[in-house]
């Protein structure tokens, strides 16, 4: 069974499409990503998953229970951490571990061994009020409490958004464990280097979803040959080479921009024709999801 | 049960960690009760009076000694012409001009003399048209003793007055009920709102929305702390109102517990019903003082109900503290029982059915 099956939502807020028949299926124990940038339409069906929205077409159920008919099912089996820190800010972080193992009618220890590796985390800050945590410690509470009654489903709408580098490569480790515990998983991210800690991802953008696949097969598919261009001009670089014949796309990258080329380029005559650039190096470059992400979004 | 517990001790922690809705509710009674009847006063008080005195005769003279001696009044250095006083009231220097004609004294027995003129400042009306009558009577008053006095025929006293309820017609004793009202309708309508829009401002809601927590649960959760709250305002008030202004309610204590109760519960769900509406704090706000206008200026709070025109009395029909009011007033002025004010009662319980029912109906869960 899958513990997610997503099959033709459609949600419209105005005249703006947020979700636009979006298909997708989650297999029980995945970690799954949801990849995709701001306004992709993620959070909207994330709020349809977890019954928050009801979709104006099209089906989904979660955990076998349907959004619309079994929403208090839901309510009972799944795990949602907002976008936004959403905790009591004045009670102390025991205090809103309690309140919520409460609202769940579960208390603290029956899922202690699920949330323990996390919880220690924070432990020496328990009394605490979370409004004073530090941005890691916020995030690691809500993770608890979100897990506090044993879900079947947890869903993280951009757990690592304003998290620092460190910290949210800890947090992945710690989704890592929790699948460890046959814990469903659907992550939403719009860092595309996150992608790989997912087992299955689907790339989404403007309320559409572009591929659905594993990591490596994505990556796999790309199959344009890319270069990595750099100079003392970044900028003349960026706007000269997408004018040389062969050249299919520029786009910055990180420290260097990736050109996307046609079967013919040729690298000598790319060079020459921009010799007026100082420091011109170009060098084959591996594809990754984010080149993919931004083929598919071109198409 | 026991969720409703957790939820409660959950709203109690946060009520006492805030530093300022802590003490709010404890400062806000005392201060409106220790200065609000002082100030919100029709009593008219210290009205100036200038007297151009053309007559100067054994009988002004009684009549400018009586004027100053009048709490209402207070004497500015007369003016020796109309004019000239008019001057005075003009720049604000005097409220009421009293002009007493030549000879008017002489005329009084023999004739009929030129009548006396006052002239007043009615910008602000009450001052106007009270500080006149007023006027009015202290010089009657002075003419017929002086008649008296000279063994002349005066005009027999046909009239006595006696004020009931309220014997000393002390504006206070009308006052202190309304206000009392009014710390409810803030205390118990605007915290409950803001309480819960402060859950959506802040994504709280958003986690007790995913949770199976029962919707009713929870808005019963949010509406408790603010009756035990209410309770306890409308208890500071009335200490305070016994111990200050020596007023303690005439008929049973009982009742005006009653009628706060119900009246708590209306405002209550009134406030969770607009903080449901709406999004944000501004727009509760917004809303929460349109009816606080409403509620303080056309139930009868402060005006009474009979002198407004016969649309807005019927309007009146539709506002809780209308009957609240009745209630206070009757209960702690005239002692009235259960018996005269039972359709008042009815009409809060109403009120409160409906609003607590559409306090939990427009809670949603769902987006």
């Amino acid at each position: 069974m899958n513990a997610i099956e997503i099959e033709n939502i459609s949600k419209q807020f105005g005249k703006v499409k947020a979700l636009d028949d979006v298909c997708l299926e989650v297999k029980e124990g995945e970690c799954f990503g949801l990849i995709g940038p701001d306004g992709a339409g993620k959070t909207t069906l994330f709020r349809i998953l977890t019954t928050l929205l009801s979709p104006d077409n099209g089906k989904a159920s979660v955990n076998g229970f349907d959004v619309k008919r079994d929403y208090l099912e839901i309510r009972k089996c799944v795990g949602y951490m907002p976008g936004r820190f959403s905790l009591y800010q004045d009670l102390s972080v025991e205090e809103n571990l309690e309140f919520f193992a409460a609202l769940f009618n579960t208390k603290i220890k029956d899922s202690y061994s699920l949330i323990e590796p996390i919880y220690k985390q924070i432990e020496p800050f328990k009394t605490r009020r979370a409004g004073k945590l530090s941005g890691g410690m916020k995030q690691k509470l809500a993770l608890c409490c979100a897990l506090i009654h044993y879900p079947k489903v947890l869903f993280l709408d951009e757990p690592t958004t304003g998290v620092d580098a460190v910290s949210r490569s800890e947090f992945w480790d710690m989704l890592a464990g929790l699948k460890a515990k046959r814990i469903t998983i659907l992550v939403s991210t719009p860092y595309m280097d996150e992608a790989s800690r997912c087992e299955r991802i689907a790339l989404c953008n403007e309320g559409k979803i572009l591929t659905t696949n594993t990591p490596k097969n994505i990556v796999d598919g790309y199959n344009d040959e890319l270069y990595a261009i750099s100079a003392d001009n970044m900028f003349e670089l960026l706007s000269l080479s997408r004018k040389v014949k062969g050249v299919k796309e520029c786009y910055p990258f990180g420290e260097s921009h990736h050109l996307v080329v046609e079967k013919d380029f040729d690298k000598e005559y790319f060079a020459n024709e921009l010799n007026q650039i100082k420091n011109l190096q170009i060098k084959k470059a591996s594809p990754s999801i984010e080149d993919m992400f931004i083929k598919l979004m071109k198409r | 049960m026991k969720q409703l517990f957790i939820l409660l001790q959950k709203e109690f922690i946060q009520i006492k960690r805030d530093p300022f809705i802590s003490k709010l509710i404890i400062m806000f009674p005392i201060l409106v009760m220790l200065v609000m009847p002082w100030v919100t006063t029709m009593d008219i008080r210290n009205v100036c009076v200038t007297i151009v005195d053309k007559d100067n005769s054994s009988l002004s003279r009684r009549m400018t000694s009586d004027i100053k001696a009048s709490e209402y009044f207070t004497l500015t250095p007369s003016a020796s012409s109309y004019n000239e006083a008019k001057a005075m009231l003009e720049d604000l220097k005097t409220d009421i001009i009293l002009c007493i004609p030549e000879n008017f004294e002489r005329n009084l027995t023999n004739s009929t003399p030129e009548k006396i003129n006052i002239s007043a400042n009615a910008v602000n009306a009450t001052k106007g048209s009270l500080g006149s009558q007023y006027l009015v009577q202290t010089i009657m008053s002075s003419i017929s003793k002086q008649n008296q006095e000279k063994g002349l025929s005066t005009p027999l006293e046909l009239v006595t007055i006696k004020n009931y309820y309220n014997e000393t017609l002390n504006y206070k004793y009308l006052m202190i009920p309304a206000l009392m009202i009014i710390l409810l309708i803030v205390i118990c309508g605007f915290l409950s709102a803001v309480n819960i829009v402060i859950e959506k401002e802040n994504g709280t809601i958003e986690q007790i929305n995913v949770s199976p927590i029962n919707r009713f649960t929870f808005i019963l959760a949010k509406l408790i702390p603010f009756w035990i709250i209410g309770l306890f305002v409308i208890s500071i008030a009335m200490l305070i109102t016994w111990l200050v202004y020596g007023l303690a309610p005439v008929g049973s204590i009982g009742y005006i517990y009653l009628a706060s109760i119900l009246f708590i519960l209306v405002f209550s769900g009134f406030g969770v019903t607009i903080a449901n509406k709406s999004d944000n704090i501004q727009q509760t706000m917004f809303v929460m003082f349109f009816f606080l206008l409403t509620f303080m200026l056309l139930s009868g709070l402060l005006t009474p109900i009979s002198s407004m025109p016969k649309w807005a009395q019927y309007a009146t029909i539709i506002l809780p503290p209308r009957y609240f009011i009745d209630i206070m007033r009757g209960v702690y002025l005239k002692g009235s029982g259960f018996m005269d004010l039972w359709y008042n009662f009815l009409a809060l319980g109403i009120f409160a059915v409906a609003f607590n029912l559409l306090a939990a109906k427009t809670y949603k869960k769902q987006g």
